[in-house]
């Protein structure tokens, strides 16, 4: 299972860098928020799967999952939402101002 | 003894008070208050006189300043220290009583000057009377940022700012060899103490570091002192006003880096490669300072090529003297070779008081006809009588011509050149004979342009055409000065018994602290007719032949150095640094933030790489794995599937939407591994998300399809595809081994006892680890004012921005 997850957080890697790197904005902003899904898998994987019940202790079961990395990603994707979200408003506003969502055209002058 | 530290501090305190008095008494030329300074320090001076001669002990006092790094304010004066003290108050009182009426109070901004000279002159005592190496280098560098300011006094003239950057160049690069050099003296000998370095020699002579801190040290004092191939600063120093140019660029600062070679002879001398360092780069500069001076037609960078070739003269007496510290020699020969370093610093002296008289004599020349340059000036002789007398003089005593004291410390020179002839202790013996042939033909060239200093003004046609108003003899008391300087010239020339047993003698003893015996100076004006005489004549002989044919062989300074110039080496060497830095930045600074990415991640996959590949990360252990069900493979292989066909997506809407399915299956798989708070907050905040995404794209431009380039796609996915095989393979290895049980069973154990909470995520949320989400709150308010302001806020165009103007 660990295996398996492994290999689906680095397939997002690589496709949201693949996207990171390309000229349009808005690639860029959705290969952001596919690489901060697979952080949020790889976090989860690291800590072990599938070896009790959800962290709830009204189950009464005998083992529970690690209730820890679940926080540490509750945390995550509320500050990861909150930081894409400023990037969309961000990328439309520049749109709106500049006329453009090419990176290569909103490179700086020469002289800066 | 702290009056030594109030001798130091008093110029620098001092400067506080130079811009009250300036502002306070609009009459007064301040001049006149700030003489009071290097007045008193001189007679303090000259009061420690009689307390280091005749083997007197150096008097030291030292303040701690930083004793944790072994660093005091510890000042020593012995005989070295004093003959400096002497010049730098000395000259430095004649200097500032000459600045008096050479600078107007009316058109200069004269307390900025006072100012400058002040800390000057506290800095230059400072490095003298220093005895923690540390603190003689921040002096030092006090020196050069003083001279730095004082070039480019008049400071909207190009070539005074161009003199000052290059002196401040070429000096403070000096100078932080010159620290390295201490650092490493510090390293081998334990103590920034120059006295306990000495002291404790023998331990460290031998050592690895010893040669590399010489050469730093050295490279420090060489370009200090202006020696080949660092002096090309000097003559362009020269754009300050004469008056400095007479303080620093010819009496003292310029010999700080003499200075430094005398302290640290002691340390040094025994070595070879000091020998032949020092005498080596002296004469060099010698000759090829004398050499260039002839060809000069400003007055001043004649005197400016002077005195380069005169600290290459003092240099290399230093560099032969340092042979008398050399083990096992017969003591008539050290006898001779501390006479090398005896004339070193009397001609250390009598330079002091001849290049200063010059200076001055050829500021009343600049001030009474408006021109410096030699073409224009001639026949001045019966006009200023009394300017023409003291140039007379001191010229002569430079040229090495009785009765004045340059004459005598010539003479001496000679007799060190000579006996470094016979020099062959330090193995290459046929190269010393090309000592005194050097030290004779730079003495020939010396002679030809302190001939032409003299005559070229002074004599000849006077040219009243090219001249903007007629010139006259200079007011007395600009004459008192160099009047002063000159018959210091005449009287040590007749008796220089008064220097040799009261300053000379002391000076030697600390330059050579164990050879202090076997030799007493001893300076007579008639010494019989040896060789050195008939050099003398010869010099005198051919030099005026030379400068009387000089129109027919100037010729040859168009060949040599023709456009093989020093300056033309450092111009170009500041173009190259700028151009090369400018030219590199801009090949790598693109401003694409594609390029910038791409650094990024290549150093990311480079690094992680290669160190998973030494350290062979992936070998060993047998993790055990959770269980694979059929519904997870599906799961796990949709979100592949739609991550792969993001990129691929011909319009914007099936992107997001892709984008949005990858979320979605994620909260999905968040249920299948027992996160029930993550799927819904994952849940809740996709569909945010993709609305915001529709939202916002709604008003962005259709999806282009890429159409870039095949190898800008190629490139991209290498570099992605490498992103995630490092990825994952770090994650495979970290998810496989568990080195130490994880800490949630704290957790697990104390949910409700502890917290009385049985949902143990919201429990960590905001009871064990509230902390966090306290400043994730913040986070999310922060990104929400941040997008209001986005939105609300335009200072651009017209209305918004008024409207923001109006509140």
């Amino acid at each position: 299972m660990e295996v398996l997850l492994c290999i689906a957080a680095g397939m997002l890697f690589t496709v949201g860098t693949y996207l990171i790197l390309a000229k349009s904005l808005l690639r860029i902003a959705l290969g952001t928020s596919l690489i901060s899904h697979g952080v949020h898998l790889l976090l989860l994987t690291m800590a072990g799967v599938k070896r009790g019940a959800p962290p709830l202790l009204g189950e009464e079961a005998q083992a529970y999952t690690d209730p820890l990395p679940q926080a540490l990603i509750l945390t995550s994707i509320v500050i990861s939402f909150g930081v894409t979200s400023f990037f969309f408003v961000l990328a439309y506003r520049a749109y709106k101002e500049l006329g453009t969502d090419d990176m290569e055209q909103l490179r700086g002058q020469g002289d800066e | 003894m702290m009056l030594l530290h109030a001798a130091v501090l008093l110029p620098l305190l001092f400067t506080i008070f130079v811009p009250l008095l300036y502002k306070a008494f609009p009459k007064l030329h301040t001049g006149w208050a700030v003489l009071a300074v290097p007045v008193v320090l001189f007679v303090f001076f000259v009061m420690q006189i009689p307390g280091q001669m005749n083997g007197g002990s150096a008097q030291s006092a030292a303040i701690p300043w930083i004793p944790a790094l072994d660093i005091s304010f510890a000042l020593v004066l012995d005989g070295l220290s004093l003959l400096f003290a002497l010049l730098i108050t000395g000259i430095g009182a004649l200097v500032v009583l000459y600045s008096i009426s050479y600078l107007s109070r009316d058109k200069e901004a004269i307390h900025r000057f006072y100012v400058y000279l002040l800390l000057f002159m506290g800095a230059m005592l400072g490095v003298v009377l220093s005895d923690n190496l540390i603190v003689l280098y921040g002096f030092w560098e006090l020196t050069s940022l003083s001279s730095f300011l004082l070039i480019a006094f008049w400071y909207k003239r190009d070539r005074s700012r161009y003199g000052a950057l290059k002196s401040m160049l070429i000096t403070v690069a000096g100078g932080f060899a010159m620290l390295g050099g201490f650092v490493l003296l510090y390293v081998m000998g334990g103590t920034f103490s120059i006295r306990e370095l000495v002291a404790g020699l023998d331990g460290f002579s031998g050592d690895a570091l010893f040669v590399p801190a010489m050469l730093l040290v050295l490279l420090g004092a060489f370009t200090k002192s202006a020696q080949f191939p660092f002096h090309i600063w000097l003559p362009d120093a020269m754009e300050a006003p004469t008056p400095v140019s007479a303080y620093l660029h010819s009496a003292t600062m310029v010999k700080a880096g003499l200075y430094l070679v005398a302290r640290m002879s002691p340390v040094f001398a025994g070595e070879a490669v000091w020998f032949w360092l020092v005498s080596g780069v002296g004469l060099a500069t010698l000759l090829w300072g004398s050499y260039c001076a002839v060809r000069q037609t400003d007055l001043k960078a004649v005197l400016a090529y002077s005195t380069i070739s005169q600290l290459g003269l003092i240099m290399s007496l230093l560099g032969i003297g340092s042979a008398a510290a050399h083990q096992g020699m017969a003591e008539d020969a050290v006898a001779a070779y501390a006479g090398a370093i005896a004339a070193a610093l009397f001609h250390l002296f009598n330079h002091a008081t001849f290049k200063g008289t010059l200076f001055m004599v050829v500021g009343i020349v600049d001030h009474e006809t408006g021109t410096r340059d030699l073409r224009r000036l001639g026949g001045l002789m019966a006009l200023m009588p009394v300017t023409f007398a003291l140039a007379l003089v001191a010229s002569f005593s430079m040229a090495g011509i009785p009765p004045f004291n340059g004459f005598l410390s010539k003479e001496m020179f000679f007799t060190g050149a000579l006996k470094a002839a016979e020099l062959s202790l330090f193995g290459v013996p046929g190269w010393s004979a090309l000592f005194p042939i050097i030290a004779w033909a730079a003495s020939v060239f010396t002679f030809i342009y302190c001939m032409i200093v003299v005559f070229k003004t002074f004599a000849g046609r006077f040219k009243a055409e090219a001249l903007d108003h007629k010139p006259h003899e200079a007011p007395l008391l600009m004459l008192v000065p160099p009047a002063v300087l000159a018959s210091l010239v005449i009287v040590v020339g007749l008796f220089p018994g008064l220097v040799a047993g009261s300053l000379i003698e002391p000076a030697l003893a600390a330059v050579l602290p164990a050879q202090a015996d076997a030799y007493h100076v001893k300076i007579t004006m008639w010494h019989g007719w040896t060789t050195e005489l008939f050099m003398t004549i010869g010099v005198v002989a051919v030099g005026i032949a030379l400068f009387l044919t000089l129109r027919y062989w100037q010729g040859i300074y168009a060949l040599l150095p023709g456009r093989l110039t020093f300056n033309r080496v450092y111009d170009g060497l500041l173009r190259v640094l700028d151009r090369g830095s400018l030219f590199l930045t801009g090949r790598y600074m693109t401003g694409s933030l594609r390029h910038y990415l791409i650094y990024i991640f290549a150093f990311m996959i480079g690094l992680l790489g290669w160190m998973m590949l030494r350290l062979d990360v992936l070998g060993g252990g047998s993790p055990v794995y959770a269980e694979l069900s059929f519904y997870e493979v599906v799961l796990v292989a949709v979100i592949v599937l739609a991550a792969l066909a993001v990129p691929l997506a011909a319009s914007r809407l099936t992107a997001i939407l892709l984008t949005g399915a990858v979320g979605y299956i994620v909260s999905l798989l968040f249920v299948v591994l027992r996160a029930p708070d993550l799927a819904l907050t994952q849940l809740i905040v996709e569909t945010v998300s993709v609305t915001l995404f529709l939202l916002c794209f709604y008003h962005l431009p259709k999806l282009r399809k890429e159409m870039a380039p095949l190898p800008f796609k190629l490139g991209n996915a290498l570099i992605s595809v490498g992103v995630g095989l490092v990825v994952t393979t770090i994650a495979l290895v970290v998810s496989g081994a568990r080195k130490f049980d994880s800490i949630s069973d704290f957790f697990i154990a104390q949910s409700y006892e502890l917290a009385g909470g049985r949902n143990m995520v919201n429990v960590i949320l905001v009871d064990f680890r509230g902390f966090d989400t306290l400043l994730e709150i913040m986070v999310l308010g922060i990104a929400s004012l941040g997008i209001y302001a986005l939105i609300k806020l335009r200072l651009a165009d017209g209305e918004g921005g008024e409207r923001l103007e109006n509140k």
